[in-house]
């Protein structure tokens, strides 16, 4: 009887109880880096169904977001552009490109382009494009420096964290308004016009909401 | 025990080598890690989107267009000069529409929105040589012949609404209110290209232009 169990069977409780302290602490690590919105989503780039380049169009180009989004400063949703606004240009630039095909198939047909949508917050949750950008947030602190992109790229997690974050003390991530569409613009906090920043949080009254109602309404 | 840590460690680095790091770019649609179908939430709620898709509707876009002969409230366009340039004849009304006041905020808007619609081709002086000029648009006018200089305000305001042979319309992106300040800017950069020296009374200007 006495040759069942081994003297050292004698320290198994104590390393069982060791070995999960450890496979705990693993899993967590491994869920709070692998399933939270900064790994699942980030560096998410679907391949559209046309090559289209920000780069190429916003820093080559020089035109300014809203020549394309056009309602981003006037309403919640910012619209990806219709086939037309393509043809403004590409009706007489590169008319018979092959990349730009699928364009002119839409707009002949009036049909919507059959872009991949990145930038997705759940339907529980509220958000307004034109209330940001009208208050000096630029595109580029929620979507990265798009201009310089090839293909667009998810650069923020985006997650509820991230908007309490900035909603929580907005004033260092503030431009002035005429450098919201300018990516490559520095922040008022950077470029040392930190009074300038609490002067327009004043003035504007700012108050982005940190209360549950005022994103899950 | 050895064993068993260091099996862990082999599922460990195994785990990481498989999902890789954060930040790293990938092309299939992020992991959902709360599913639908095992946590039903309300992620997903049966509305329709702007620019949204819809099962509902047989064109498979939840944006509708407003059903014909219906006027949503407040959108009833009953002025002809304000939104179709004309006036009671029906010919391209001169001047602004009494809706309209320009004053130097209307034009600084209008400023705005020409450098962000009309720019790019036009140019920021209204002479036709924007960048797209470069890549073959080249039909492109210049403002500043007679006949655009003589043309009545409505007539503009009727090539931004519903554009004119290669020049595709702008009404989508600019509403009725912000063609006219385009329009207003337009003119002022037609009367800045005509501009003399005695039309300069600010006598620190004239100091700086090396007037007498
Ligand atoms: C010439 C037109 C054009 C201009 C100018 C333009 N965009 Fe876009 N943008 C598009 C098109 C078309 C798409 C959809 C295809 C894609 O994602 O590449 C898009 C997609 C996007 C998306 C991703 C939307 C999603 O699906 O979630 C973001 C973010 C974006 N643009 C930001 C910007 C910013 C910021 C600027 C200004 C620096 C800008 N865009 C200028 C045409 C334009
Ligand atoms: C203001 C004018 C303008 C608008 C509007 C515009 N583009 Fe372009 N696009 C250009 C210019 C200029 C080039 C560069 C052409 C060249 O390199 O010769 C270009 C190049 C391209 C190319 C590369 C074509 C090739 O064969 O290399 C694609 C694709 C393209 N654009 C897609 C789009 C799409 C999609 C839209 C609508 C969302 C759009 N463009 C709107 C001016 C424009
Ligand atoms: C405060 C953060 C924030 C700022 C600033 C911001 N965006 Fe967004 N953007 C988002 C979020 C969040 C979404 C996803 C919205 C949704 O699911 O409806 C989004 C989605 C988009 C889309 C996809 C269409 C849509 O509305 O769902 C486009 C295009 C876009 N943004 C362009 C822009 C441009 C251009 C700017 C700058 C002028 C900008 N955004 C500034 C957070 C931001
Ligand atoms: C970089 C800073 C910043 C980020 C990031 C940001 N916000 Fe905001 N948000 C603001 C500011 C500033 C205001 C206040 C605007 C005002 O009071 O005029 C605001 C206001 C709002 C409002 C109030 C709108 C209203 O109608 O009163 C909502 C809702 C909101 N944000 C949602 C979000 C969501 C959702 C996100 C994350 C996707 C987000 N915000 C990310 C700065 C930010
Ligand atoms: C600044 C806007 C904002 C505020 C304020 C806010 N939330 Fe959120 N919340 C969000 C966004 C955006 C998401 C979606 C995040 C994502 O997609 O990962 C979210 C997600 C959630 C979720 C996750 C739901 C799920 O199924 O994944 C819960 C729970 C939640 N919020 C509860 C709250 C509570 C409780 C409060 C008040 C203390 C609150 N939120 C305040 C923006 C906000
Ligand atoms: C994509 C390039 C492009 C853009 C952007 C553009 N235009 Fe034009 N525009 C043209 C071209 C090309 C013509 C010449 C049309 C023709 O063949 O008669 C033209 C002609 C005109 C004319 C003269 C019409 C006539 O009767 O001869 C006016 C006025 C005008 N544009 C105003 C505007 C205004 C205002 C905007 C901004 C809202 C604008 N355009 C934006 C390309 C453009």
């Amino acid at each position: 009887m006495s040759k069942l169990f081994p003297k050292s069977a004698n320290k198994l409780p104590l390393q069982i109880v060791i070995y999960v302290g450890v496979l705990a602490g693993i899993a967590t690590a491994g869920v709070t880096y692998y399933m939270t919105p900064k790994y699942t989503r980030v560096g998410y780039a679907p391949v559209q169904p046309v090559p289209f380049s920000h780069a190429q169009h916003v820093q080559e180009v020089g035109l300014d977001c809203r020549y394309c989004h056009s309602n981003v400063d006037k309403s919640g949703h910012s619209n990806v552009p219709a086939a037309q606004t393509c043809m403004n240009c590409h009706g007489t630039i590169k008319p018979n490109s092959p990349a730009l095909a699928v364009v002119r198939e839409s707009f002949e047909k009036n049909t919507p382009v059959p872009w991949v949508w990145i930038h997705k917050t759940p339907d529980f949750a509220f958000f307004n494009h034109a209330i940001h950008v009208n208050r000096g947030i630029s595109c580029v602190e929620c979507h990265g420096p798009v201009n310089q992109m090839e293909t667009v790229t998810h650069m923020q997690p985006l997650s509820m964290a991230f908007c309490l974050d900035c909603h929580r003390d907005p004033a260092p991530r503030l431009r002035a308004p005429g450098d919201v569409y300018n990516l490559d613009s520095r922040t008022l906090a950077d470029q040392g016009r930190a009074d300038e920043a609490q002067n327009y949080i004043h003035d504007w009254k700012l108050m982005p909401p940190q209360s549950c109602s005022g994103c899950h309404r | 025990m050895r064993n068993v840590y260091l099996i862990t460690a082999f599922v460990c680095v195994a785990v990481v080598s498989l999902l890789g790091l954060r930040g790293t770019r990938f092309t299939a649609p992020p992991l959902d890690v709360f599913p639908e179908w095992a946590f039903p939430s309300m992620e997903f709620q049966p509305r329709p989107k702007p620019q949204g898709a819809s099962r509902f509707f047989a064109d498979g876009q939840a944006d509708r267009r407003p059903v014909q002969h219906t006027v949503a409230r407040g959108m009833l366009r009953d002025d002809d000069h304000l939104f179709l340039g004309r006036d009671s004849a029906g010919e391209f009304a001169r001047g602004f529409p009494a809706a309209i006041t320009v004053d130097p905020e209307f034009l600084q808007h209008g400023r705005e929105r020409y450098a962000i619609y009309c720019a790019p081709c036009h140019s920021e002086v209204g002479d036709g040589n924007g960048i797209t000029k470069r890549y073959g648009m080249g039909a492109t006018p210049s403002y500043h012949d007679e006949r655009l200089r003589t043309m009545p305000e409505g007539e503009i305001y009727n090539t931004i609404t519903n554009g004119k042979n290669t020049m595709m319309p702008y009404a989508d992106k600019l509403a009725p209110a912000e063609r006219w300040a385009v329009v207003a800017y337009v003119r002022a950069l037609q009367r800045a290209q005509m501009g003399k020296p005695a039309d300069v009374t600010d006598a620190a200007a004239r100091q700086t232009l090396g007037l007498p």
